[in-house]
């Protein structure tokens, strides 16, 4: 929660809390999201799927409730300095936790898709990269909530990690195609729910970077740490 | 054009340079060792809530302070590297150079033309009717007010609407060619479109004159000034860029009163 | 009331209604006693206005008697040279006494004669001899000449003087009234507008009496009083309100300043007497040194007057002309002393018309005396309006009686010019800031 000491106009901090609330709730919703459609594909539960996919349309709202909270407080309370900063990390923050839910969303639709097919070992590994993914996303939110700088910075450090992780796997992934032609279709879906993931561990770390810009009011050093892709190129 | 000014008190080439400046009334001291340099041809801001002594600072650039009973300043302030609070300074040159635009309206009693012309009669500067009709000229047109009372320049200034007095204030105050213009919540008794007309009209006037404004409103400070000094309780809490102060103050105070969370 | 007044429609509860009908009565109470207030001040002035001018207006016209006078060269010029001196010392009583014999053939004792005589005013050769310095084409003419009348005459004519009470409580005897009635019948008895009481100074004979002596004499004193007062009261109230420093010395000048403006008159007439007349040994009963007196116990006045005036000023144009770079003075001389300038003028003719009524200072520096010539300068010997005024007063004569609520009409005229002059100055000067 941005800067505890309260407004004269108590109303304002209201609702400046008002809309931090809102982005806890929608960062707990994307966190559910992520966490049923990994279980979904383990234990092959469909219905778990399919409520996974049907919460990402409260995200979205909850997203466009944001936005319109956000352009409401810059229209009404012109606000200054601290409270600026932290209203327009918030509006893009959600927008980074709406993706998140898609992502997740994604991963749960492909989960249903991957079930219908018998089990594969190479979802273990898929676990591996949501655990840290889950992990980035709970740390990152509980930076927000403490306005935590220093916890910011720390979780996007650990992207590094989930960029090694994942180029791993995108290797494990090729050795099951490569072993057994039947596997393609799985190995592939997995790859891209492998992708996501990747993809949720970057927008936490964006996440964080306004989480760093709100509580100081600087940019974290746009050098964000990148192991070496897939590809085999490095980061310049 | 973004002017990122460093967050200090100096800034090179000032054009008033304040150095332990101490104001007391009656031996009650309301500013405290105030260090600043305003800066030339641009506008600098003074906020800070009510009594925390950005007028009495602003006062003593053109020796205001002098003519209330028993106000000591003490300190050194310098216009253009030439100190003005000694005693053998002419508080009256001094105001030449140095002009004032009040809170409430005031223009003399007196037609538009005599409230232009009085200030350069008495101060010697214009030679015949010819040059002086000049100077009233293009002293209204500067202030964005020559096209509306061209045609009743005898009539009197106070029968204008608010607006309009204070934009004649301010072409009083430039008629004497000033080098800097000092303003004392010029806005605060207009409404919304005046005193847009009269924030308009400082923004070309940074152009050949340096500005220092007193406000209330944050909001005005950050629409208008370059630089924004924050005062409070007779101290200089933080000075520095406009967009600094108003997005990422240094100092806890400073952010505290501009987010309204205490007065 | 208008009926907007009594309509509590908008009342809660019947309390309220009773709260508000109670107040309305407590407003009709209070427009009563103020209307009561205003009545009995204006009935009060009515009464003494209407007593000045009932008790005054008969002194403005006179009754004459009309002759024909033959104006006799060996009477009134017997060398003929024409001689001014000779002309204006001539014996014209007799040539208008010729007159009245010749009108009233019958009168022979000599007692009557001089009742006969006694009809006329003692003024009459004054009269004649003006006639002849103006026009002295007139010796050894005959013409007909309005002689005044003498005091009593005049006021037996306006009926003062009552034909039915018995002869010895009256001033006028059976025989002049049948006289009178037979110059009445051959329309001999004239009236007309008593202009010596604007042109002549003082008589000891009412119907010669004349006020543009004390006029003149309130004139300079009041031009005196005005020259000393006015600059020195402005200047010092300007000094004291915008120059001088807020320190134990002002104030204790300030609280002087306010004790003398409450000082009883007198006392500035015995500081005259001691002061100008005993130690300069200036002139007594000149308009001079009634002017100096009267310009002291004026100052403060000024002075008080002025400091409200510019006190009055708002500080707001002050600083408006501080900020252009305005010196001290030219604030003062520029800005604020014009703004303050319809109070200050307020205050100078409040100050000059107590001036103009003040006698008792004037008592004591001599203005007292008998003056009878109208003064030329501020040196000369005069009297002031409310002197004369008294001195009428304390004469017996009844012919004085009507002449001195006509003095004071007159000086009253002359306080209401004053006050008039005030409104128009002020009104002129007034500025809207």
């Amino acid at each position: 929660m941005p800067n505890s000491d309260a407004h004269i106009v108590r109303s304002y901090s209201e609702e400046l809390q008002n809309i931090s609330a809102l982005v806890a709730k929608m960062g707990g919703l994307a966190e559910t999201i992520l966490t049923d459609a990994i279980t979904a594909l383990v234990k092959r539960d469909a219905d778990l799927s399919t409520q996974a996919i049907k919460a990402d349309k409260r995200v979205d709202s909850l997203d466009a409730e944001i936005e319109y909270q956000v352009v409401r407080m810059l229209a009404l309370r012109q606000p200054m300095a601290v409270d600026l900063r932290s209203i327009i990390s918030a509006l893009k923050i959600a927008q980074s936790l709406e993706r998140i839910a898609d992502h997740a969303k994604n991963g749960a639709k492909r989960a249903l898709v991957i079930n219908q097919s018998p089990p594969m070992d190479a979802t273990r590994g898929i676990v591996r990269l949501s655990d840290v993914a889950r992990e980035m996303l709970r740390s990152v939110l509980d930076a927000y909530v403490n306005s935590d700088a220093e916890g910011a910075v720390k979780v996007r450090d650990r992207d590094e990690d989930l960029d090694v992780l994942y180029d791993g796997y995108f290797r494990e992934c090729l050795t099951y195609m490569m072993e057994d032609n039947r596997n393609i279709t799985a190995a592939t879906h997995l790859l891209f729910i492998a992708k996501n993931i990747e993809r949720i561990g970057d927008h936490c770390t964006n996440i964080a970077e306004n989480v760093y810009y709100m509580q100081t009011g600087e940019r974290l050093s746009t050098a964000r740490p990148k192991g070496e892709d897939a590809m085999g190129l490095k980061a310049e | 054009m973004l002017d990122r000014e460093t967050n200090s008190v100096t800034i090179a080439d000032p054009k008033v340079v304040c150095r332990n400046v101490s104001v007391s009334y009656s031996g009650k001291q309301a500013l405290f060792d105030i260090d600043l340099d305003i800066g030339s041809h641009q506008v600098t801001s003074l906020i800070g809530p009510s009594g925390c002594g950005k007028s009495t600072f602003l006062r003593c650039m053109n020796r205001m302070n002098d003519v209330i009973d028993g106000c000591v300043v003490t300190g050194s302030i310098s216009v253009d590297g030439a100190g003005i609070l000694d005693d053998e300074i002419d508080a009256v040159q001094l105001r030449r150079r140095v002009g004032m635009v009040f809170q409430k309206p005031n223009p003399f009693p007196k037609s538009i033309y005599d409230n232009i012309a009085y200030g350069p009669r008495i101060h010697g500067l214009v030679r015949g009717k010819d040059e002086l009709d000049e100077v009233v000229q293009t002293s209204l047109e500067r202030a964005g007010l020559w096209e509306e009372v061209k045609d009743r320049l005898l009539q009197p200034g106070t029968g204008l609407s608010g607006g309009q007095q204070q934009r004649l204030c301010i072409a009083r105050a430039i008629a004497v060619r000033p080098d800097v213009i000092l303003m004392d919540e010029p806005c605060s008794a207009l409404d919304p479109i005046a005193t847009a007309r009269v924030e308009e009209l400082i923004d070309e006037l940074k152009r050949s004159y340096s500005i220092v404004i007193v406000t209330h409103s944050m909001q005005q400070a950050a629409r208008v000034s370059q630089r924004t000094a924050f005062f409070h309780l007779g101290i200089l809490v933080e000075v520095g860029g406009t967009e600094q102060i108003f997005t990422n103050p240094r100092d806890e105070r400073t952010q505290g009163y501009i987010t309204g969370r205490y007065g | 009331m208008t009926d907007r007044e009594h309509n509590t429609g908008i009342a809660v509860d019947a309390a309220e209604v009773k709260h508000a009908r109670k107040r309305y009565r407590a407003e009709r109470r209070f427009r009563m006693y103020g209307i009561a207030a205003i009545a009995a001040a204006a009935g009060m002035l009515a009464l003494l206005v209407i007593s000045i001018v009932a008790t005054g207006w008969t002194a403005f016209y006179q009754h004459s008697i009309a002759l024909d006078v033959t104006f006799e060269a060996k009477v009134i010029d017997p060398k003929g040279g024409r001689d001014p001196s000779v002309l204006a010392r001539a014996d014209y009583r007799k040539l208008a006494r010729a007159s009245l014999r010749e009108l009233f053939p019958d009168v022979k004792k000599r007692g009557d004669k001089r009742k006969l005589y006694g009809l006329l005013s003692t003024g009459v050769d004054q009269q004649l001899a003006e006639l002849v310095a103006a026009d002295p084409s007139l010796i050894s003419q005959t013409r007909r000449v309005e002689i005044y009348a003498s005091d009593d005459v005049d006021s037996f004519l306006k009926g003062f003087i009552d034909r039915e009470a018995p002869e010895s409580d009256r001033r006028v005897k059976d025989k002049e009234i049948a006289w009178l009635d037979k110059l009445e019948a051959e329309d001999a008895i004239t009236s007309h507008l008593n202009l010596r009481f604007w042109t002549k100074g003082d008589s000891r004979e009412p119907e010669l009496a004349g006020f543009w002596g004390a006029m003149v004499g309130s004139f300079f004193t009041l031009l005196v009083t005005l020259a000393l007062s006015f600059p020195v009261g402005v200047l010092a109230a300007t000094y004291l309100e915008e120059f001088a420093p807020k320190n134990r010395w002002t104030d204790i000048i300030e609280v002087n300043i306010n004790n003398l403006a409450a000082v009883p008159s007198i006392v500035f007439g015995l500081l005259g007497l001691a002061v100008f007349l005993n130690f300069f040994g200036l002139p007594r009963s000149a308009p001079l040194v009634g002017g100096m007196v009267l310009a002291l116990m004026t100052l403060p006045t000024i002075i008080i007057a002025s400091r409200s005036a510019l006190k009055a000023v708002p500080p707001s144009i002050r600083e408006a002309a501080f900020g252009v770079g305005a010196s001290e003075l030219q604030v003062v001389t520029h800005h604020v002393i014009p703004l303050a300038l319809p109070g200050i003028l307020t205050g100078a003719i409040i100050g000059m018309a107590r001036a103009l009524g003040e006698t008792a200072p004037l008592l004591m520096i001599g203005m007292v005396a008998f003056i009878v010539d109208i003064p030329g300068s501020v040196t000369d010997p005069a009297t002031v309006m409310p002197v004369q005024i008294y001195l009428w007063a304390d004469s017996p004569e009844r012919a004085f009686v009507a002449r001195t609520s006509a003095g004071v009409m007159a000086l009253l005229g002359f306080l209401m010019l004053m006050n008039a002059l005030a409104v128009i100055l002020r009104k002129r000067f007034e500025r809207r800031w």
